[in-house]
């Protein structure tokens, strides 16, 4: 059983978001860049399924510069085997989506593995996107993954509940809690992701469809209005006449 | 420029927020096709026309009754070719998004998700959308011919603009593959209402102390005609089903009101609720984070403000 799980590389969720050269350049001063917490949900899942079939390999894919290597170093501390790194600045969802795909497409992998979403430009597309391009299934958000030989039986998160699903192998898959526990690397794992392989390919051009022309943050919160638990009716009236929410 | 307009059901109904893609679309000032799929009411496909559609389409074949990605998606291409689209536009949500994105594979088109208002064409077509999980936003220019927009809730506002149409009906050619993954069961509350698309929300956190303390809050939410949500840590114990975690990384909301009673404020919490816009916060702890980012906050006991507040509600009728 071949895995391919693929990993973003995002601010950690507690980064303050700012913007440089006139709003249109992420600001990465003082920012810790993790492994975009969904994708580690897929990562996680990945290593379960590894540890309860023998023969298994998980390889993860970063399409990212040379500074991701350590988000990638800690997938491999995670448990992952090996790792790929397409050496582009990840532009846009679709230009991420063809490098996965070119790249899996002659691997013959039996699982791709994603997150539902980046935490940074939540497009909430690529897996959909490398399913399409592979011809395969793509399913998001992905809730629980159990395989039964060539079939896997799935859940997926729909508003207000969920949806049950059969599917055979090979398909795509983003991924959410509770698909499994978040893993910590421990110290053998540090160790031995220094020496586990991790491939630099270069990218395939691709034509973009779409391009960044400025970022905004939003507008700063006015001050909170303090009401006394005494006169909870006055929270009701402004809320009414106010606020004009009720 | 013509644009088609995918419109998602629930039992039956049209959902809101396919009528907010209906007025998105309208708004863009072209020519607007619906396209519903499954079993609709009939009434509700008609009104369609109402707020914006000058013709619906219907496919009512059966197997489109549950929303199956592949066979949504090469459903959706077809509708677009017959009615010679440019634009798709649709719904951010658990169907609407990978649909999105499989349907902007097929065509080559430029795709946007998140997206919150109306295109700028003077230069270009530039869409503005909600990044970094709410705490930021991009302009981004969609290049290519062909356009695929998912906007995200409220991104427009549901108007009645125009009169009944009648549907007409749609029928696409399906194929096995479409129908690969294979939905066995679908596990739904019934009657309630829906998280992401509800203008109110009341949520608890870990301050609620138990599942069997959670009366209140439902009680809250239904005097107000709310959807109940929790934090993360309340969904992990199991004390709320899970597709009420509100947050970073469960649904992000954008109500007219969000109720947080009981939960700190972490800023990944913050995260899913900071584009709802009014926030009222209770905590019996003044210092509690969630208060910078309230309208409104109250310190005290949740178990003595919320009774008081649901008789304020009702007193308020
Ligand atoms: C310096 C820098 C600048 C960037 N600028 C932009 C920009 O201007 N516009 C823009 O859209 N994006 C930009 N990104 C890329 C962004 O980080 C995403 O990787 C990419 O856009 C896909 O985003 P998405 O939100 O569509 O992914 P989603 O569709 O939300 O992601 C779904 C899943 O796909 C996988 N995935 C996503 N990205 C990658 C990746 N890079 N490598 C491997 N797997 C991945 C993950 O498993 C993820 O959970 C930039 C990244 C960096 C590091
Ligand atoms: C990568 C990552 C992603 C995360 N994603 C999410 C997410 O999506 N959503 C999310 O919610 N969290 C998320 N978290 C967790 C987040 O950091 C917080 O731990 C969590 O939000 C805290 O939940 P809480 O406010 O319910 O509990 P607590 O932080 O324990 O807060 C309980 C609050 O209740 C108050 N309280 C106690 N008793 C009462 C009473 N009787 N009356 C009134 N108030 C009372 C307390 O003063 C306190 O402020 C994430 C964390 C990480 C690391």
């Amino acid at each position: 059983m071949k895995i391919l799980v693929c990993i973003s590389h995002v601010p950690d969720t507690t980064s303050k978001i700012n913007f440089t050269d006139n709003n249109t350049k992420f600001d990465s001063n003082g920012v810790q860049f993790i492994i975009g917490p969904y994708d580690d949900y897929a990562l996680a899942r990945a290593i379960e399924i590894k540890e309860a079939n023998a023969g298994t390999t998980v390889t993860v894919l970063n399409v990212g510069p040379a500074d991701t290597e350590p988000t990638i170093r800690k997938a491999l501390a995670i448990g992952a085997d090996d790792a790929v790194r397409v050496n582009a600045e990840p532009s846009d969802s679709f230009f991420v989506a063809m490098q996965i795909a070119e790249h899996a497409k002659s691997k013959g992998y039996d699982l791709i593995l994603m997150g539902r979403e980046s935490i940074d430009f939540n497009g909430g597309v690529v897996h959909s996107i490398v399913g399409e391009l592979l011809g395969i299934p793509s399913l998001s958000p992905v809730m629980k993954l159990e395989l039964e030989g060539t079939k896997a039986k799935l859940a997926r998160e729909i508003e207000g509940g969920k949806e049950l699903l059969e599917v055979n192998l090979p398909f795509v898959a983003g991924c959410q809690e509770p698909i499994a526990e978040w893993k910590i690397p421990n110290m053998r794992g540090i160790m031995s992701a220094r020496t586990k392989p991790l491939q630099v390919i270069e990218p395939m051009a691709v034509d973009s469809g779409v391009s960044l022309q400025k970022f905004e943050l939003p507008p700063a919160k006015g001050a909170v209005k303090m009401i006394s638990s005494d006169n909870v009716g006055e929270l009701v009236s402004l809320l009414k006449n106010e606020a004009k929410v009720l | 420029m013509n644009i088609l307009v995918f419109v998602e059901s629930a039992e039956g109904k049209i959902k809101k927020t396919s009528l907010e893609a209906v007025a998105y679309a309208h708004g863009m000032g072209g020519k607007v096709a619906a396209l519903a799929l499954g079993t609709v009411d009939a009434a509700d496909l008609a009104a369609l026309g109402k707020f914006g559609a000058a013709k619906v389409l219907h496919a009512a074949d059966a197997r489109l009754n549950d929303g199956v990605i592949q066979a949504y998606s090469s459903v959706i291409v077809q509708a677009m070719q017959a009615e010679n689209a440019d634009v798709l536009v649709l719904a951010n949500s658990s169907l609407g998004t990978p649909v999105a994105a499989r349907v902007a594979t097929k065509l080559g088109a430029s795709i946007a998700t998140n997206v919150t208002e109306l295109p700028e064409t003077a230069a270009g077509f530039v869409v503005k959308k909600s990044i970094y999980t709410g705490k930021a936003f991009s302009k981004i220019e969609m290049k290519n011919a062909k356009k695929v927009i998912a906007i995200k809730k409220n991104a427009a506002e549901v108007k009645e603009v125009g009169a009944d149409v009648a549907p007409e009906s749609f029928t696409p050619q399906l194929a096995d593959a479409d129908f690969a993954a294979k939905i066995t069961a679908t596990e739904k509350a019934t009657g309630e209402i829906l998280l992401p698309e509800a203008n109110i929300v009341v949520s608890g956190g870990r301050g609620m102390k138990g599942p069997e303390h959670w009366g209140p809050i439902e009680e809250l939410a239904k005097v107000l005609g709310a959807a109940t949500g929790c934090s993360k840590p309340v969904s992990d114990i199991g004390w709320r089903p899970h597709h009420e975690h509100v947050g970073q990384t469960g649904v992000k909301v954008s109500p007219q009101l969000y109720i947080a009673v009981g939960i700190s404020g972490a800023i990944q919490h913050l995260a899913g609720v900071n584009s709802s816009k009014c926030i009222v916060v209770i905590n019996k702890d003044a210092d509690a984070p969630f208060f910078k980012a309230a309208d409104y906050g109250i310190v005290g006991d949740a178990f003595d403000v919320l009774p008081k507040l649901i008789e304020a509600v009702k007193a308020a009728k």
